[in-house]
């Protein structure tokens, strides 16, 4: 009896002691590269400005977890928009995201029978995993795909506009890349959704009430340990027959302040929006990650 | 005259002491007995002369291994990983490596990466500390950002055998 107490003893200090692979290992945040977090996408997965990459939120490697927060603001021809959200990513393998968006339509809500300075808002929780390959090592490039659960708070006024429903789910897949040898980041996006403007003017509409199949994708060239500039592209369902929707464009640069710091200062083309064209302007983000 | 060539070998390696190879330079501390071969560093070698020049030639490489080495030993997230590790034979090592890449006229003849990095306990932080090193010797040294980036393409597929498994 005695014997095999200690031999039990023995075996399980044994187990202890042993080697064990990295998922036993004491967790150790940060280590990542200087902006290949990203910076946080409207809705607020990570990524580029308009579209989520397959990267994961926050400085860890998969030996930690990190943390990502941000706030944007956009300003176009007659709109303003914000957003605010956190995101935590786990061993750079699964990121949970929330965004809280908020769109004003200054005077064009009185026009729009909304009145002046109305504002919809909606929030976004986010979830997206890392499937396989890197977005710098390795031979495979980062693949990802992910789920983002939008509730619109302004139900009554998206359902009167022709939206069929005030809440919906977005599908996404990305392919992401750091291409080390041209210093050039290409990312692309297949998304199935319902939402119109993201969701802000609700989900599904009098001419589709379906997902549809949309394309994103952004490409950057980094100047520097610091910079990077790049253009993105996302298209868009045109679900609500009263207020086309058109394709998104920008033009970014994002710089890597300090480790934990990152500003993006980007021109975007948001095309029709709410019934109104031409809406181009400003976006701006600071994001914090740790 | 192989009888020869080894003679003379014998006679290098007679002066820098016993089991010395014969490539080894006045103060390194022997290792395991190796085959030399230049696959051992990993990845091919550039194309032409432009990415030789892009790094100053042999004199600019060595500066950057020379600050980079110093600056890993120094380095409060990575240095205890070089504590203890041969550092004259390092700067050499990893100069006739970069050399041997940058296509700047050299042959490697130290161990392959994973024998050299087998239980050093690296882990993907690590990696990314001395890329970030890296990055800042090359800065100093002068050399282009893209230069610089496509040299780290050679090593970024490297990581899977510095990695601690
Ligand atoms: C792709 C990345 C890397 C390359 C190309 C590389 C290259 C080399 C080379 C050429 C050697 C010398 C081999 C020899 O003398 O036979 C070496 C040894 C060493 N490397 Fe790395 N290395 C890399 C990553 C790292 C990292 C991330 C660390 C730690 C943070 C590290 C720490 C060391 C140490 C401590 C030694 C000395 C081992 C010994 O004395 O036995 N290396 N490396």
């Amino acid at each position: 009896m005695k014997f095999t107490k200690s031999a039990l003893a023995l075996a399980l200090t044994g187990i202890v002691l042993a080697p064990q692979p990295s998922a036993a290992r004491p967790l150790r945040n940060g280590g990542k590269l200087l902006l290949t977090n990203g910076i946080s996408s409207l809705e607020g997965a990570s990524g580029g400005g308009l579209t989520p990459w397959a990267v994961i939120a926050g400085n860890e490697t998969s030996d930690g977890i990190g943390l990502s927060a941000h706030g944007t603001l956009v300003e176009v021809k007659d709109y303003d928009y914000q957003s605010a959200g956190v995101a935590v990513g786990f061993r750079d393998r699964i990121e949970i995201s929330y965004a809280h968006q908020n769109f004003n339509t200054n005077d064009i809500g009185t026009a729009l029978g909304l009145g002046k300075d109305y504002a919809f808002s909606q929030d976004v929780i986010g979830a997206k995993i890392r499937v396989a390959g890197d977005l710098v090592y390795d031979h495979l490039p980062a693949i990802a795909v992910g789920a983002q659960y939008k509730r619109n708070n302004n139900g009554t006024i998206v359902r009167a506009i022709g939206a069929r429903d005030n809440e919906g789910v977005d599908y996404y897949a990305s392919v992401s890349r750091l291409f080390l040898s041209r210093s050039i980041l290409l990312s692309a996006t297949a998304r199935l959704t319902k939402a119109n403007q993201l969701g802000i003017l609700g989900f599904g509409g009098d001419l589709k009430d379906s997902h549809s199949l949309q394309f994103e994708g952004s490409a950057a060239w980094q100047l520097s340990r610091r910079l990077a500039i790049g253009g993105e592209y996302r298209s868009k369902p045109d679900n609500l027959g009263i207020a086309r929707e058109d394709d998104w464009f920008d033009a970014f640069a994002a710089y890597a302040v300090k480790r934990h710091l990152t500003a993006t200062l980007a021109y975007t083309d948001l095309g029709s929006v709410a019934t109104v064209k031409g809406q181009r302007g400003i976006f701006l983000q600071l994001q914090a990650a740790f | 005259m192989s009888f020869l060539v080894s003679l003379l070998f014998l006679q290098a390696a007679s002066d820098m002491g016993p089991g010395t190879p014969p490539y080894a330079r006045p103060g390194e501390e022997s290792v395991d007995p190796y085959v030399a071969d230049n696959r051992n560093a990993g990845a091919s070698p550039f194309d032409g002369e432009g990415m030789a020049k892009a790094f100053h030639g042999q004199d600019g490489i060595r500066r950057i291994v020379d600050t980079m080495v110093e600056a890993s030993s120094a380095d409060p997230v990575i240095g205890e990983i070089f504590a203890n590790h041969d550092k004259i034979r390092l700067k050499r090592t990893i100069f006739e490596q970069f050399c041997y890449i940058l296509n700047a006229g050299c042959s490697y003849t130290g161990r392959d990466m994973a024998a050299s990095h087998k239980d050093l306990g690296i882990q993907k932080a690590d990696m990314n500390r001395l890329v970030e090193v890296l990055q800042r010797a090359m800065t100093t040294e002068g050399v282009a950002f893209q230069a610089q980036n496509r040299f780290l393409s050679k090593l970024a597929p490297m990581r899977r055998d510095v990695l601690q498994k």
